[in-house]
């Protein structure tokens, strides 16, 4: 049994898009490989015209710093940690001077909504807060692609709807962002959901309208077997 | 990613189990502790020694009598009487011997000395006037044994400060006294300055009568007890060795050195004899600590392994958010590095403590030796690096995936 089978899909640069699909389906396998975690055993993943699958473990971790956002369901920010020096953390892998780590965090948390709760560990804000600190870390490195598991699986549906507003905002700016999803009413913000099921696409585009696959993406994922 | 930031927080993981912390670090504290203290303690009684050598004279070879045999037994060095004072003359006198410049026969034998009410049991030694340079012996009172004391058989004697103080109180000037011993009268003609030295060694707890006067009318013995030379230098002592232990072998009419009814030995010799015996109890204890050492830092890398598995989801985060397996690597070992060095810090605190109450309550000498310290530090950072690596190399070999998912 192929966690994805014969998955073709190119994603271009602006996008935002939902997979969905019943656990199972292979949509966790997606977005590994999509977030540079995983490998495909075989077939290719282009990134930004790279192949992925040809780098190095350092070179991937370098990708998943600068190419990619993650937002997890569970938020998986650091303890005892303030919000500030939990976005800050992946310029910590970069390398970034401290005083520019400093600034940068501040804005992405302004951009949030979090300019007020800098200082704050996670025991002491709410589900939606940190995922706001979660978004903001994602998005400190200026990456090609935010990836979002189940970005509101933890979270009350009216500070969900927040997440999202700020999700769409995102992607108004000009951001690509990939989200991982059970629930319709979620995935209905993107402008594009693919279906998964088995390991295999079952439906690609605007709600019931196939999408025909642009080659000369920027995001590029192709699997076979 | 900066050193500072991965000391600075590696320190905040360390504080927030504190209890569990502390108790691993104890375990190197106890370790490096204990080397220190000891390896301290074994080094100041090798400077005891070698200060000793120095006070009694690098250049000095001591001949004495070899083993009584009766009856298969095997008695105590010096029991015999296989020494004379024509041995003595022999080598002032031969022309064979080349490499000695002074040789000093002694008599020594302990006897009771009584002054007005008080009275102890001391040490008696015969000597010559050479006796004084041989030794290295200076007076601080009055003078020492002469030629003329010596053929007149003088009923004169030269005391050692303790048994001054003994004898006749403390600060008292002991010289135109007259004490007995073995119920003849003696008059005091000179004090030695004391030389330090403890328990039988105690050179300070002697009284130097002239040899003639110990043999003939004290002892009534005719052969002497050692006889101490002085060699012309200390790169001639071997030779001087041999030429003595050869003429001494003709005279006694023995064949091959195996037969010798004597021992030459130099002061080194004798002192390494006797320092033989603390320097294997001091490496004995030197091991035990080293053993305790290592069951700290096994200590140390069973909390650290504690540690990555708890932390399982972290070093996940890390990774996806693009932490190189070698900044995971540095991330661990550097925490277990302010374990050992932590330790490491007070240990050496601890042992300088526990070595500096033995030196007072012993009255050895307290030196610190500054490559003990760095050692120390060396150990406990090298101890963090080794029990350190297998925990980190595990953490930054994780799946991410696996890693993000664990519960």
């Amino acid at each position: 049994m192929k966690a994805l089978d014969d998955v073709s899909l190119n994603i271009d640069q602006g996008e935002f898009v939902a997979i969905m699909g019943p656990s199972g389906s292979g949509k966790s396998t997606l977005m590994h490989i999509l977030g540079a975690l995983d490998l495909p055993t075989s077939g290719t993943y282009f990134l930004n015209g790279k192949d992925v699958g040809k780098l190095s473990d350092d070179q991937l971790a370098d990708i998943r710093n600068r190419e990619i956002g993650f937002v997890f369901q569970a938020y998986n920010l650091l303890p005892r940690t303030s919000a500030i020096n939990n976005v800050m953390l992946p310029m910590d892998y970069a390398s970034v001077p401290e005083f520019e780590q400093h600034k940068r965090a501040l804005k992405m948390l302004e951009k949030v909504g979090l300019a007020d709760r800098l200082s704050h560990s996670p025991n002491k804000l709410s589900g939606g807060e940190q995922q706001r600190v979660a978004i903001a870390r994602a998005l400190v490195m200026n990456p090609s692609i935010i990836l979002a598991d189940e970005p509101t699986g933890n979270i009350a549906s009216f500070q969900a709807d927040e997440i999202m507003s700020i999700f769409k905002q995102l992607n108004d700016d000009g951001h690509t962002i990939v989200m991982i999803t059970h629930e319709q009413d979620i995935a209905e913000h993107a402008k594009r959901i693919i279906h998964l099921l088995d390991g295999k696409i079952v439906e690609d585009g605007n709600g019931h309208k196939r999408r025909i696959i642009n080659s000369n993406s920027n995001h590029e994922i192709n699997k076979t077997n | 990613m900066k050193l500072t930031k991965l000391i600075k927080s590696g320190i905040k993981n360390l504080a927030i189990n504190k209890m569990r912390t502390g108790l691993a670090v104890l375990g190197i504290v106890i370790g490096i502790g204990s080397v220190i203290a000891l390896v301290s303690m074994g080094e100041s009684s090798k400077r005891a020694v070698q200060s000793q050598i120095q006070s009694i004279g690098s250049n000095l070879l001591t001949v004495s009598p070899g083993f009584i045999t009766s009856g298969g037994v095997r008695g105590a060095i010096g029991g015999a009487k296989t020494l004379t004072n024509d041995d003595a003359e022999a080598i002032k006198t031969s022309p064979k011997i080349t490499t000695v410049k002074n040789v000093s026969p002694e008599y020594s034998s302990r006897a009771q000395v009584i002054a007005g009410r008080n009275n102890t049991n001391t040490q008696i030694v015969g000597v010559e006037p050479v006796y004084a340079e041989v030794r290295k012996l200076t007076l601080s009172l009055g003078s020492f044994i002469s030629s003329q004391n010596l053929t007149a058989q003088s009923k004169v004697a030269v005391i050692g400060p303790s048994v001054a103080e003994d004898l006749f109180g403390e600060g008292v000037n002991p010289v135109g006294q007259t004490i007995r011993i073995s119920g003849k009268n003696f008059q005091i003609i000179g004090m030695t300055k004391s030389k330090g030295g403890a328990g039988m060694d105690n050179q300070d707890d002697r009284i130097y009568v002239p040899l003639t006067t110990a043999q003939k009318q004290l002892f009534g013995v005719k052969y002497l007890s050692s006889i101490a030379l002085e060699a012309k230098s200390e790169s001639v002592m071997t030779a001087a060795q041999n030429e003595v232990g050869y003429l001494l072998l003709e005279r006694h009419k023995l064949s091959s050195p195996e037969e010798a009814d004597f021992r030459i030995m130099s002061q080194e010799d004798i002192l390494e004899a006797a320092s033989a015996v603390t320097g294997t109890f001091t490496t004995l204890l030197t091991g035990i600590a080293a053993i305790s050492l290592l069951v700290g830092g096994i200590g140390i890398m069973n909390i650290m392994l504690m540690s990555v598995t708890e932390r399982t989801r972290e070093i996940g985060l890390r990774k996806a958010l693009g932490a190189k397996k070698k900044v995971i690597i540095y991330q661990f070992l550097i925490e277990s590095i302010i374990l050992t060095f932590t330790g490491g810090l007070i240990g050496v605190i601890l042992g300088i403590g526990g070595y500096y109450l033995y030196a007072k309550a012993n009255s050895a000498t307290f030196v610190i030796t500054l490559s003990s310290v760095f050692l120390a530090f060396f150990v406990s950072v090298a101890i963090g690096i080794l029990f350190g690596w297998y925990p980190a190399r595990k953490a930054s070999n994780m799946n991410p995936i696996e890693a993000l998912r664990y519960e």
